[in-house]
């Protein structure tokens, strides 16, 4: 596998790791009702869908960025990839 | 002929010598050990998996099912090769496989008898029996029997590297499409690379002998080959065998190099990344089904014909062979021109467009049976309205057709297609972007002329398609044509005798009729029912033999029942070649701290912890054993001081100006009130409230921080920083490196610690209690010349500091803390004694930190700050936390004891519903004089004090232990802050 990486251009599975559904960055906003259940949910519960999926990968043996890759969990295509921290802006 | 042929041969200096089954024979150079075996007029080479029945060369190549040995050097066994790709080399000792006591008379050929015990699902069946037979009989009998060649335990001498390719267009494959669409693509500019398996490049045409320009294959091959060698942007490769194709156009492939000698072998694994891959891989000969197939002698019909042209073998003298196509006619030729006197066809088709005097030729006919044991004596025919006829012969030449090697090209799940013009499954019509072509045979195109046309039609309009031009060529001329004309036949029905479809795996066709009646319909469920296609040749020359039988039981087309899947390795590799050079010694990295070559000279042991080599403890001569050591270590660091190399834990440099709020977010204990040269404990949770690591975090700066971390998880916290920053709060003014290699970083401990460092600080530096309090730091000039940073934090519980210096200046410091630190008594300290110095003060470390720990488990609940957003405070508060009532407590003992440990109440039975919690740490304290251990209890605060049991099933004893506090020396910690 390859990650088209949005700096460093195509780069091998090798140097990345794998770390979860792109769905945690979505951290529930401290303070709020129910925050418990809502935290329950960010951390437990994910889609595991057949098809697109946004996942985070760490480029941990090259620049160290978080990415977020659309990859299509039936054909392994990639669709977009985005740092993960321009996600947020 | 053999004769004629051994006798240039002592004066030919292309002999070789070679052992098999302990006879020295000799073979040529450019053989494999296949033709020099049959040139030696061998012709059995192996029992069978199941049946144990003789069994010879049958292929050619790597579809080869029975031709499997055993290469012995010195000790090393390496079992399953195949002869038919194995290059001859001066020296090679190899032995047929499967027999016992020898390959003639193997006393396992008794379960032929049985056969009807062993049919398909046998395996599956003895399940059901009562379980004594299996465990008695089925098992023993089975493992005795089954299996081919035997693993040698003796390590690999392969010496194995890996590399990486990267390339516009790779070709797999040198045969005429390969060469051909090779030399379009190399000239277009773009980087090629061309990989043939074989060791030598041709693929089919060294075997079919093509005239093509007018001139023999060999000549046209070879200027193509110099064409392409010219080519700076094309690179051949021979002996390189693509193993799979994996996502995103990424190749793996294993070159091997021509073996000069019996003492060394090298090998590559590639992983090429190409953008277009063309799947030139031709196509493999398949045969026919009936009864007694299976004896050596018969052989593929394209087998026979690259013996006689590529190897030149004289040993097929009568040779019949059975077709349900064209190809053997031209085989027939070939062996006619080459001196065979008699060669007869029995074709199962009514019209044939042949004829030719020198070929008995019997139309409408079938192979119904065979003679011979060991070796293939004549066949019995039977054309239709036709009495029985018997043909003598000395080889039966099978042709059912031929598969297109489309394999890899299926990789990434690509269902192949049934094309019924040529009866092979053939690459579904791809999309634009999809990363491989097949071209050639490999996409069915059988007759050379229309392969040449097509490869160069195809391969040219993908060049458009990314605007390339490549220099027009002509097209190559065939002026040898050959026809294939194939009619779909599968399996001779005539007879109840066996008749084997799947050699290596002994399927038979009522195995799968078998399967078939047992409902095990599927194609999927087939081959694991009956194994057919699960050998290590995956089936080449029997699969779809099997799928046509299945396909005419069935009274379904090959279409709608389609295929198993073709996996990876496309042909077996060996493990070695995925290991690489990462063994042994290479196995991992190995992390030396600063002082290594310092604790070394001093008699140190080292520990491996992670990737690091750290010093365990430093012995002195008169010590008896490794505690004698530790109890000196540790009591050196209570009476006097002692220094230890701390530089594995992880050290984060933070900077920016959010730093603060950020450490204030990843430790659930308050940070905000942490001022500028100060240091604070730190402990930080995973989002799901359980401990994740612990450390401390100094204030260098109004925006400058460093964070330590313990030496296990200094990665682990670092990425999660990393995360924290990315991910969660890019907002966020903060920038984080890792400085762990930068700054070596001493702890000096005890209660002279204080002494020691004045005496080594510059004049002008002062490090009193005012000066410098507990939790305090600094940043000072040592007296010669160093500068370091100084913190004033202790895990012995002692007066302590640990002192960081750049690490390339670790030598000095040492230097100098060595020569000073003998007025206070100073002696180094390794983790043994660490790790003694904190349990005894009740610190928690790894063990503690397990993962399954809350802060409320390690008694630190009221650091805990609620009123903030960190993480894990939130989860943390769930109801599986909160009520969980283990607490860390101290045990002190007369016994040793062992972590892990599980405790008991001693008026209750010890069973798992009576645990009362287990114990995370132990040690001998020398202060004490008593075992003492840190553990986890549940039972609460009325046990204190009094005795519990602690129970180790492992190690099988029990002792009485004191339940305290796990604080055992200066509980009001007034050691540490002097």
């Amino acid at each position: 596998m390859y990650i088209e990486h949005p700096l460093l251009g195509s780069r091998s599975i090798d140097e990345f790791i794998y770390y979860g559904d792109a769905s945690l960055l979505k951290r529930p906003v401290f303070n709020q009702n129910k925050i418990l259940e809502k935290f329950h949910k960010y951390l437990y519960l994910r889609k595991n869908p057949n098809g697109i999926h946004s996942e985070l990968w760490f480029h941990l043996y090259g620049d160290r960025s978080w990415l977020i890759v659309e990859r299509d969990t039936k054909t392994h295509e990639i669709r977009n990839v985005i740092l993960a921290n321009k996600e947020l802006g | 002929m053999i004769k004629n042929k051994f006798k240039n041969l002592k004066t030919h200096k292309n002999k070789i010598k070679f052992i098999f089954d302990g006879k020295t024979m000799f073979g040529y150079k450019g053989d494999t050990l296949a033709s020099a075996l049959l040139a030696n007029n061998i012709n059995m080479v192996g029992r069978s998996f199941k049946y144990h029945r003789p069994r010879g060369i049958f292929a050619s190549g790597v579809e080869e099912p029975n031709a499997l040995v055993e290469i012995i050097e010195d000790k090393n066994i390496i079992p399953n090769i195949k002869a038919t790709t194995l290059e001859l080399y001066e020296g090679l000792i190899a032995k047929s496989q499967n027999y016992w006591p020898s390959l003639k008379f193997d006393i396992l050929g008794i379960f032929d008898l049985f056969s009807n015990f062993l049919v398909a699902g046998f395996y599956y069946k003895t399940f059901k029996w009562p379980s004594f037979f299996w465990e008695k009989l089925y098992e023993p009998m089975i493992r005795k029997a089954a299996g081919l060649g035997k693993v040698s335990t003796n390590p690999s001498r392969v010496i194995s590297e890996k590399g990486y390719l990267f390339c516009d267009f790779l070709v797999i494959g040198s045969g005429p499409t390969g060469l051909l669409a090779a030399l379009i693509l190399g000239n277009s500019g773009k980087s090629v690379i061309l990989m043939e398996q074989d060791f030598v490049f041709g693929g089919s045409l060294n075997r079919d002998n093509p005239i093509i320009d007018n001139v023999s294959s060999k000549i046209w091959k070879n200027k193509i080959i110099t064409r392409l060698e010219n080519l700076p942007n094309v690179r051949t490769m021979k002996r390189t065998t693509v193993l799979g194709m994996y996502d995103h156009g990424s190749f793996a492939a294993t070159e091997t190099f021509k073996k000069e000698s019996v003492k060394k072998q090298y090998q590559i694994l590639w992983r090429v990344k190409s953008k277009k891959t063309f799947l030139c891989s031709g196509s493999t000969e398949r045969h026919i089904s009936f009864q007694n197939n299976d004896i050596p002698g018969i052989m593929l019909s394209s087998s026979i014909r690259e013996y006689t042209n590529r190897w030149q073998l004289k040993t097929f003298k009568n040779v019949v062979f059975f077709t349900n196509n064209d190809y053997p006619y031209y085989v027939a030729r070939d062996l006619i021109s080459r001196g065979t006197k008699q060669v007869s066809i029995v074709d199962v088709r009514k019209e044939i467009k042949f004829s030719d005097p020198t070929i008995s030729i019997y139309k409408n006919a079938e192979v119904i049976n065979t003679k011979g044991k060991r070796k293939i004596e004549g066949v019995f025919i039977k054309a239709k309205n036709k009495p029985i006829l018997f043909l003598h012969c000395d080889t039966l030449g099978v042709s059912g057709g031929w598969n297109a090697n489309i394999q890899i090209s299926t990789h990434t799940n690509e269902k192949p297609v049934w094309n019924e013009q040529v009866l092979s499954f053939v690459q579904k019509k791809i999309s634009k972007n999809s990363n491989i072509k097949c071209l050639g045979s490999a996409d069915g195109i059988y007759e050379l002329n229309d392969l040449f046309i097509n490869t160069k039609k195809e391969v040219f309009k993908y060049l458009k398609t990314l605007n390339l031009k490549s220099k027009n060529i002509d097209l190559p001329n065939v002026n040898t044509k050959e026809t294939y004309n194939i009619k779909p036949f599968w399996f001779v029905k005539y007879g109840s005798d066996r008749k084997w479809v799947d050699f290596q795996n002994d399927v038979t066709v009522k195995d799968i009729q078998i399967s078939y009646k047992e409902n095990f319909r599927s194609i999927e469920h087939l081959k694991r029912y009956s194994t057919l296609g699960m050998g290590t040749d995956q089936g080449k020359v029997g699969n779809i033999v099997g799928l046509g039988i299945l396909s005419e039981i069935s009274n379904k087309s090959i279409r709608n029942i389609g295929t198993s899947t073709f996996r990876p390795p496309y042909v077996p590799a060996s493990i070695d070649a995925f290991v690489g050079f990462t063994k042994n010694k290479s196995f991992k990295a190995k992390r030396l701290t600063p002082s290594h070559a310092w604790s070394k000279k001093n008699n140190s042991e080292f520990v491996e912890t992670g990737l690091w080599y750290r010093s365990q403890w430093y012995p002195k001569k008169n010590e008896i054993n490794w505690l004698d050591t530790v109890n000196r270590e540790v009591l050196n660091v209570r009476n006097n001081v002692g220094f230890c190399d701390v530089s594995t834990l992880g050290k984060i440099d933070i900077q920016g100006k959010d730093s603060l709020e950020f450490i204030n977010k990843i430790y659930c204990n308050n940070f905000n009130n942490l001022s500028i040269g100060k240091v604070k404990y730190g402990l930080m949770l995973r989002e799901d409230g359980m401990i994740m690591d612990d450390g401390t975090t100094a204030r260098l700066d109004e925006n400058h921080f460093i964070m330590t971390t313990t030496t296990s998880n200094a990665e682990k916290v670092y990425q999660h920083l990393e995360f924290c920053h990315q991910c969660l709060w890019p907002y966020m003014d903060v920038n984080l490196i890792s400085i762990t290699d930068s700054f070596s970083q001493f702890s000096v401990a005890g209660p002279n610690s204080r002494k020691l460092l004045q005496s080594i600080l510059d004049n002008s530096e002062e490090i009193s209690n005012k000066n410098l309090p507990f939790m305090g730091f600094k940043k000072i000039w040592l007296k010669n010349g160093l500068s370091a940073k100084i913190f004033r934090i202790s895990f012995s519980g002692e007066l302590a500091y640990e002192i960081s210096i750049e690490t390339q200046y670790s030598d000095v410091f040492l230097e100098i803390l060595e020569k000073e630190g003998k007025k206070f008594n100073l002696s180094p300290y390794g983790t043994e004694a660490l790790s003694v110095l904190r349990i005894e003060k009740g610190h928690i470390s790894g063990p503690e930190i397990n993962g399954n720990t809350s802060p409320l488990n390690v008694n630190m609940l009221n650091i805990l700050n609620f009123q903030k957003d960190c993480v894990g405070n939130i989860l943390f508060q769930r109801k599986k936390i909160l009520n969980n009532n283990l607490r860390l407590v101290g045990l002190l003992s007369d016994n040793k004891i062992h972590s892990g440990s599980l405790i008991f109440d001693k008026d209750m039975k010890m069973n798992s519903e009576n645990e009362l919690g287990y114990v995370s740490s132990s040690c001998f304290s020398p202060c004490l004089g008593k075992y003492i251990a840190l553990c986890f209890f549940s039972g609460g605060e009325k046990y204190f004090g009094k005795n519990i049991i602690v129970k180790n099933f492992l190690k099988k004893y029990k002792t009485f232990a004191k339940i305290c506090s796990p604080v055992f020396i200066d509980k009001e910690g007034k050691k540490l802050r002097v």
